[in-house]
C-alpha cells in the first residue's frame, strides 16, 4: 500500500517541477553584468593587413526568435555579397563570421564576445529582441567594439558602440499617433505583450495620449506567446475605442487577429495599428485576418524607390520570387552599407576612427536617403503608415513629408519630459 | 450583460480548449501513469496535419472534417510509436519517462522547424465557422462553439469507450490491477498500447481544434503541455470526470481572473489558486480507489 502512495505523490509532483522547468524556458533573462565576461584588454585584435577583413553576423538561427532573425541574415548576407563584388570595403573583401544566438540574450553575449575578441571581427551586424541587444551592449563597450542594431526599438538608449539602423520611437509609435490624431480618432485601446518593448511604448502612447487630448480606454497585456485572447478581445469590444494599438510580439498575433475577428471586429469598424506585424509575418498570421488592417514601419517592399527596386529585384533573385523583403531586412541592409560608408570615409577599420567619421554619412536606402546623427548613433528614417493588401503586401497610406530626425530620448517633444526619467 | 454573457462563454470556451488538450493525456499519464512531455508535440502533429489536409483539400470545411480523423491518427500513431520504441522500456521509472519524452518533444519541434520552416503556418477557418451568432447581445464566435461541441463529442466518445466497450474494461482493469489483470488473462501490453494509441490520437485532435483559434507553429505544444498537467493533476490523477470538472472550473477562473485583473497577473492567481488547492487536496478533485497491493 505505501508504495501506492509514495508514486502518486510523485506524478503530480514531478508533472508541477517539469511544468516549472518549461515555464522557465520562455522567460530567460540575462544578467547583463555577468553576461560575457570572459571580457579583458579593449585593445582590438582587428587584423587588415590581408586583402580581407573580417565582419560578424549574430542572429537567431534557431529557437523562437529564428522565425524574424533569419530573414535579416538573408539580408545582411546580400549585402555583403554585393558590397564584395563591387570590390569590397576600402579594396578588401568581406569575409563573413555567424554566430547562432540561438534566441537567448545570454547566448548572444557569449557569442558576441567570441566575434570580438576570438574572431576579431571589424563590425558585428544583428541582434533583434532588445534582451538582446541589452545583453550585448555591456560586452560592446568593454570590448570598445561596434554593433549595428537593426530592428525598431524602444528608445532611450544610446551607446558610442552601437549604431542603430532601425527605428526609435519618434521614427514609429509617434508618427503613428500623429497619424491616427488627423484621421480623427479620439480614443485607442492599447494591446501588448508583456515585456519591455510594448510597456515603454504604452508609456509613451499613455503620455502623447493625455497631452493630445486623446482617451485611453484599457491597457492589456498578453503573456509572451499567450494564444488566449477571448477576455482581452471582450473588453477591447466593449471599450468601443475608436482604434487599437498593438503591440504583440510573434504568434500572438496569429490568436489576437483571429479572435478579434471572431467577435466581428473589422478593420473598418475598429482598425488596429500593428508596429510588430511586417511583409514577413503577414502569411503567418493569415492574410484573411489582417487584410485592411494598419501597420507602422518606415520601409514597405512595394516603396517605389530605384534603391528599393534593386533591393527587391537583388533579393528576390538570390533567395526566390516567393520571398518578401521588411523594414528590419531592410535596415539591416542598410546598415552593412552605412558602417561600408563610414569606414571610407574614416580611411579606417579602427573603431574610434569610424566612430568620429560616422556623423552625417549618409546612405541612398531603398526607404530613401539615410543620414547618421553622430549625437546618439541612430539614422534619419521616413516614417510610413501603411495598410495590408489582398496580395499580402502593405500599401503606403500616409508618409512622413520628410526624413525625421532621430530622437531616442524624446527631448524634442514637451509631453515626453517625465518619460525619460 | 452583454459582456458578462461574452466572459462566461470565454471561460467554457477556455476550458473546452483545456479539456481537449488534456482528455488525452488523463489516459496515458492518469490511467498508466506515464509523464509524456511530448504529449503538445503530439498536438502540435495534429495542427500540422490540419495544415498538410488543407493543401491537398482547398476547401477549407471539408479539409477541418478530414483533419479531425488524420489528426487523431497521425497522434496515435506517433504516441504508438514512442510506446513501443522507448516507453514500455521504463514502465517502472517515472523520471526516465520524464526525461526521455522531454527529448522526444524537443525532437519533435525541430523535425517541424525543418519540415514546415520555423514560421508559423496559416492553416483557413472554413466559411460557415467565421463570425458568432449574437447570445443576448454578446458575440458568440462560431469557432469557439465548434470546438467546445468537439470536446465534448471527444469526451462523450471516450467515456463510451471506457464504460461500455470490452476493450474499455480491460483498460480499466489494467488501471485498477496490473498484475491480476495479467493473471486473469487480459493481455496488458494490448491494452497499454491501445491506452497510448488513444490518448495520444486525442493530442492529435485537439491540434486541429486549436489551428482555429492561434497559431501553426513548432511551438504550438509548449502552450499548452504546462496546463494540460495542471488539469490532470487538479482534476485527480486518472479520473477523467475529474478532468472536465478541473478543465471547466480553471478555464472560468482563468477567464474571471483575467477580467478582473490582466492576462499576466490573472495567470499567476490562478496558479497560486492551483497550489493551495493542491495543498488541501493533493489527491486533486477525485481520488482513484484501486485494489492494487503493490
Amino acid at each position: 500500500m505505501r508504495a501506492t502512495v509514495t508514486k502518486r505523490a510523485f506524478l503530480p509532483l514531478a508533472a508541477a517541477a517539469m511544468a516549472t522547468v518549461l515555464a522557465g524556458c520562455g522567460s530567460q533573462i540575462a544578467d547583463p553584468a555577468s553576461a560575457g565576461s570572459t571580457t579583458g584588454s579593449a585593445t582590438s585584435c582587428v587584423n587588415t593587413s590581408g586583402s580581407s577583413v573580417k565582419v560578424g553576423f549574430i542572429n537567431s538561427l534557431s529557437g523562437t526568435m529564428a522565425i524574424s532573425e533569419s530573414t535579416v541574415f538573408d539580408s545582411l548576407s546580400l549585402a555583403a555579397e554585393e558590397i564584395n563584388a563591387s570590390g569590397g570595403v576600402l579594396g578588401k573583401q568581406l569575409e563573413v563570421i555567424s554566430e547562432d544566438g540561438a534566441s537567448e540574450p545570454t547566448k548572444f553575449a557569449e557569442r558576441a564576445g567570441k566575434l570580438i575578441q576570438q574572431d576579431c571581427t571589424a563590425a558585428v551586424f544583428g541582434g533583434w529582441t532588445s534582451s538582446s541587444r541589452k545583453a550585448m551592449l555591456p560586452v560592446f563597450e568593454a570590448n570598445d567594439a561596434l554593433l549595428f542594431y537593426p530592428v525598431q526599438y524602444e528608445g532611450l538608449e544610446s551607446s558610442k558602440n552601437i549604431f542603430y539602423t532601425g527605428a526609435t520611437t519618434n521614427q514609429q509609435i509617434i508618427p503613428a499617433l500623429d497619424y491616427l490624431a488627423e484621421q480623427g480618432t479620439k480614443s485607442l485601446f492599447l494591446v501588448g505583450s508583456d515585456y519591455v518593448f510594448p510597456r515603454t511604448a504604452n508609456k509613451i502612447i499613455q503620455a502623447y495620449a493625455a497631452a493630445k487630448g486623446i482617451k485611453v480606454l484599457g491597457e492589456e497585456y498578453a503573456p509572451l506567446g499567450s494564444t488566449e485572447f477571448s477576455t482581452i478581445v471582450n473588453k477591447v469590444r466593449d471599450s468601443k475605442a475608436d482604434a487599437v494599438f498593438n503591440t504583440l510580439n510573434g504568434d500572438s498575433n496569429v490568436a489576437f487577429f483571429r479572435q478579434y475577428k471572431s467577435v466581428g471586429l473589422t478593420a473598418d469598424s475598429m482598425p488596429v495599428v500593428s508596429v510588430s506585424i511586417a511583409e514577413e509575418e503577414v502569411p503567418g498570421v493569415g492574410l484573411d485576418n489582417v487584410q485592411g488592417q494598419l501597420t507602422a514601419w518606415d520601409y514597405y517592399q512595394t516603396l517605389d524607390t530605384p534603391a528599393n527596386k534593386k533591393f527587391v529585384a537583388a533579393f528576390k533573385a538570390k533567395f526566390g520570387a516567393g520571398r518578401v523583403t521588411s523594414d528590419p531586412m531592410e535596415a539591416a541592409y542598410t546598415s552593412l552599407y552605412l558602417w561600408k560608408a563610414m569606414v571610407e570615409k574614416a580611411a579606417s577599420f579602427d573603431v574610434d576612427k569610424v566612430q568620429a567619421a560616422a556623423d552625417g554619412v549618409s546612405f541612398e536606402a531603398p526607404e530613401g536617403l539615410v543620414t547618421v546623427n553622430g549625437g546618439n548613433n541612430h539614422i534619419t528614417k521616413t516614417p510610413r503608415i501603411g495598410k495590408i493588401n489582398a496580395d499580402g503586401l502593405i500599401d503606403t497610406v500616409w508618409s512622413s513629408p520628410a526624413a525625421v530626425e532621430p530622437d531616442p530620448f524624446l527631448a524634442t517633444y514637451d509631453w515626453a519630459k517625465d518619460l525619460a526619467k | 450583460m452583454e459582456l458578462l454573457i461574452g466572459q462566461m462563454f470565454a471561460g467554457l470556451s477556455l476550458g473546452s480548449v483545456l479539456l481537449l488538450a488534456a482528455l488525452g493525456l488523463s489516459l496515458t499519464f492518469g490511467q498508466m501513469g506515464v509523464i509524456n512531455m511530448a504529449h503538445g508535440e503530439f498536438m502540435m502533429a495534429g495542427a500540422y496535419t490540419a495544415f498538410v489536409v488543407q493543401q491537398v483539400i482547398s476547401d477549407a470545411g471539408a479539409s477541418l472534417l478530414v483533419s479531425i480523423p488524420a489528426g487523431f491518427l497521425v497522434g496515435g500513431v506517433l504516441g504508438l510509436v514512442l510506446e513501443a520504441v522507448l516507453l514500455r522500456r521504463m514502465y517502472h521509472r517515472p523520471l526516465d519517462t520524464l526525461l526521455v519524452t522531454f527529448g522526444v518533444a524537443l525532437i519533435l519541434q525541430q523535425a517541424a522547424r525543418d519540415i514546415f520552416g520555423a514560421p508559423s503556418v496559416d492553416v483557413r477557418a472554413p466559411v460557415w465557422l467565421q463570425g458568432n451568432i449574437e447570445l443576448l447581445g454578446a458575440p458568440i464566435p462560431l469557432t469557439r462553439l465548434f470546438i467546445l461541441g468537439l470536446a465534448l463529442v471527444c469526451l462523450a466518445g471516450l467515456v463510451l469507450l471506457l464504460k461500455a466497450t470490452p476493450l474499455g474494461r480491460r483498460i480499466r482493469a489494467v488501471v485498477l490491477n496490473r498484475d491480476l489483470a495479467e493473471t486473469s488473462g487480459v493481455s496488458t501490453r494490448r491494452s497499454d498500447q491501445l491506452t497510448f494509441f488513444i490518448g495520444s490520437g486525442l493530442a492529435g485532435v485537439a491540434g486541429v481544434a486549436v489551428t482555429l483559434i492561434g497559431s501553426t507553429s513548432p511551438y504550438l505544444g509548449t502552450n499548452y503541455i504546462v496546463d494540460a498537467f495542471l488539469v490532470v493533476v487538479a482534476g485527480g490523477i486518472g479520473q477523467i470526470k475529474g478532468a472536465v470538472i478541473a478543465a471547466f472550473a480553471l478555464g472560468v477562473l482563468q477567464s474571471v481572473f483575467e477580467y478582473s485583473t490582466t492576462a499576466s497577473i490573472g495567470k499567476v492567481l490562478l496558479l497560486i489558486v492551483i497550489v493551495v488547492f493542491l495543498q488541501l487536496r493533493p489527491q486533486g478533485i477525485f481520488s482513484l480507489k484501486t485494489r492494487s497491493l503493490a
